[in-house]
């Protein structure tokens, strides 16, 4: 997918103004707070297993080679085909071939948001294949020739009349009077047309949740059963997997299956959880008779030797864009590549640099929420703050920017300097903000008043406030102190 | 270099950068993990609790993701049970099922209406009967592995899933059914598909509206039977009960 993160500024403005848009994310991402935080509820032990998973992850990847290299062992026993993908554009390839080779036409696709990072429906289709996206948020979203701005609801920016209407203009072949009303009606329409692709499909793709070194397996977890008709049906199964993926034990990945659809979708467990080892075995009179696995590195083991290591702790529950203020106003699009939201941020400027992704972790009010909801506890301000301080060393802000940040730092660093001139600061905006406490408009900082009043401060500093607070409260205490 | 050499020499280069661990003592730790198949905590609501506590969660969680859960309370009871639900739905007294042998060990004559059509399931079949390996009482998740005796097409293709569980099966957290998984195929072995499946198939991918039956099942009913002393049954490699 080509990446369009450096117009950021200008996707968000469009997307603020898109009331589409807007319709679509209002209470969407919301009700998945709800959920989540009621699943969180039920389970006790939820903040617990945090520290379980993130500890699960941490290890696994210290010993990243030697587990990959059992689960590829154990794969291979199992009847598997394993490759091996260092970029999008090897992955791309291999697939490619694996395609040709079966004698492919039609490519039926479970969910799959390492697919969008190797842009392979677009490749596929350059080949004369059929490509048909069976989970029905993909499905919407391919028949739009758009791409998905959620990593788990990839139509979250979608309102049903939208769909309704795409349906009508795009299934031609049906009665146009046929009634659509309800979600179910959309629903039942869209299985019909996909029920037909699942059965011819030649091969069928899916993504992996996780690897498991024990068994060699591949795991996917769904919903709707379209990944399990996609590798079931057709007569090679080919899972696209990133070296992150892979966990020791089944032991493992139970505990971590615990925080996966409780900070996703808020359900105690997903609907069908898949574990897929090797291909359809002797006497099995249905699954695949081909099972290939392709691991993709494209940047991951970059980070094993940087700060930005923890972001592959990640399981793609999508919780933190759905407690980001940030995504809740923009929706994902605006981020501009595959991963929207708090984990977009810290994840795209890692795999396709600062220079060209700068932007995103900008984007972001260090609310804390995304950490704090985090599943593998991934520290995401911190990570952002540090692509911040990657595009300051790298000088690619605008003049102005860098300029206002060094003059920051150097009052920043001197205490008295920095209290005369924020003392001055204070009391000028607070005689010129007036009796309405707020300026409607303010040179240098359009940016927020465009939208917004700007508050004006007080006529004190913080630190004034705070000093005179400390010396109030110090008698009092001392009082207690003599009283007791 | 090969495309695997690129990828491994890229990791190693990475760790090693961030900790030099002798590679003596990092094989041995990632053996040791794998053999021991250690258990992290699990959830109090299964924790040290009774079989029939058990079994009580499994029904209520089941319940509560949509499925019908029926009670059987010996096995010659499946039959009927299975022709009750088909008509109280309306559906065809037909059914497509694997060569399960504690299945096909039910007495199906007692139910001569009923048929059943051995194999892996076709586009036409509208009901499908499989046997869980396991169901696991914290969330309401069966356990089916895949094989001739329960061909995964079953569990998917059909708008009716019909899932037979003996009651002895029901156990607390994932980590027991993963020890019945263990006990029939071996350590470190696996089935090609092993499904775990809470409730029928479902999406809210359309304006964010919960739909039961998106691309799999559309209803799923689970019949568990009080187990027999006597019951032959060529899966119970379990272990016992505590």
């Amino acid at each position: 997918m080509k990446p369009t993160t450096s117009a950021f500024k200008n996707n968000a403005y469009l997307a603020l103004h898109d009331e589409q848009l807007q319709r679509a994310l209002s209470g969407l991402p919301g009700g998945l707070v709800a959920q989540r935080s009621a699943a969180r509820d039920r389970l006790p032990e939820f903040e617990d297993l945090r520290d379980v998973g993130r500890d699960i992850r941490d290890h696994t990847l210290e010993y990243l080679d030697l587990y990959l290299t059992e689960w590829e062992r154990r794969a291979i026993a199992a009847g598997a085909h394993v490759h091996w993908a260092p970029t999008a554009a090897d992955a791309r390839g291999i697939i490619e071939h694996i395609c040709r080779d079966a004698g492919a036409k039609i490519v039926t696709k479970g969910k799959s948001m390492l697919s969008e990072e190797i842009a392979l429906n677009g490749h596929l289709e350059a080949q004369g294949l059929e490509v048909v996206e069976t989970d029905l948020g993909e499905y919407l979203v391919q028949l739009r020739k758009e791409v998905p701005s959620h990593i788990i609801a990839p139509a979250i920016h979608l309102t049903q009349g939208q769909v309704e209407a795409d349906f009508r203009r795009l299934h031609t072949h049906l009665p146009k009077d046929r009634v659509l009303v309800e979600a179910a009606q959309l629903v039942d329409e869209a299985r019909q047309i996909l029920r037909q692709k699942f059965i011819a499909a030649d091969v069928g793709i899916t993504g992996a949740n996780f690897l498991i070194a024990e068994t060699g397996s591949s795991i996917i977890v769904t919903n709707e059963g379209n990944g399990d008709l996609t590798q079931s049906l057709a007569k090679t199964h080919v899972v696209i997997a990133s070296i992150d993926k892979v966990l020791p034990t089944l032991e493992d990945v139970s505990s971590i299956l615990r925080l996966l659809a409780r900070s996703a979708t808020g359900q105690d467990f997903s609907t069908y959880t898949t574990f897929s080892t090797g291909p359809r075995r002797p006497g099995d009179p249905d699954g695949p008779l081909n099972y290939h696995v392709v691991v993709l590195d494209n940047g991951r083991s970059e980070l094993l030797a940087t700060e930005m290591r923890e972001v592959l702790r990640c399981i793609r529950c999508g919780a933190c864009m759905n407690h980001c203020p940030v995504y809740n106003a923009i929706g994902g699009h605006a981020y501009g590549w595959v991963y929207p939201g708090p984990i977009g941020a810290v994840l795209t400027p890692s795999l396709i640099g600062v220079k060209q992704a700068g932007d995103l972790p900008n984007a972001s009010t260090f609310c804390g929420k995304c950490e704090a909801v985090c599943p593998m506890k991934i520290p995401l301000p911190k990570l952002m703050r540090l692509h911040r301080e990657t595009e300051f060393d790298l000088g690619n802000l605008p003049w102005g920017y860098s300029l206002g940040l060094k003059t920051w730092a150097w009052i920043a660093r001197r205490p008295r300097i920095y209290a005369i001139a924020t003392r001055f600061a204070a009391a000028l905006l607070g005689a010129a903000g007036g009796r309405n406490g707020a300026f409607r408009r303010l040179p240098f900082a359009s940016g927020w008043t465009r939208h917004r009043d700007l508050p004006a401060p007080q006529g004190y500093t913080f630190q004034q406030l705070w000093r005179e607070q400390q010396a109030g409260l110090e008698r009092p205490t001392a009082a207690r102190r003599t009283a007791g | 270099m090969s495309n695997r050499d690129v990828i491994f020499a890229k990791i190693r280069k990475g760790l090693a950068a961030a900790a030099p661990v002798p590679e003596g003592r990092r094989a041995k730790i990632v053996a040791d993990r794998i053999a021991a198949k250690h258990r992290h905590p699990t959830p109090a609501r299964v924790a040290g609790k009774s079989h029939a506590d058990h079994a009580a969660l499994f029904r209520s969680q089941m319940e509560g993701q949509s499925a019908t859960v029926l009670d059987a309370e010996k096995p010659s009871d499946v039959p009927g049970l299975i022709s009750a639900y088909l008509r109280q739905h309306n559906l065809p007294a037909r059914l497509a099922t694997g060569d399960d042998a504690y299945l096909a060990a039910l007495n199906w004559a007692n139910e001569p209406a009923l048929t059943l059509k051995r194999g892996h399931a076709q586009p036409a079949d509208e009901v499908g009967l499989s046997r869980a390996t396991a169901a696991v009482a914290e969330t309401g998740t069966l356990v089916i592995a895949s094989g001739a005796d329960n061909p995964v097409t079953l569990n998917f293709l059909p708008e009716t899933h019909i899932v037979v569980v003996e009651d002895q099966d029901v156990v607390g957290p994932y980590e027991e059914a993963w020890m019945k998984v263990r006990a029939r195929f071996g350590d470190r072995a696996m089935p090609r598909t092993v499904n775990m499946i809470s409730g029928p198939s479902r999406t809210a991918d359309i304006g964010g509206k919960l739909v039961t039956g998106a691309h799999g099942p559309r209803r799923l009913c689970v019949i568990v039977v009080k187990s027999q002393q006597t019951a032959a049954s060529p899966n119970n490699l379990t272990f016992a009960r505590p």
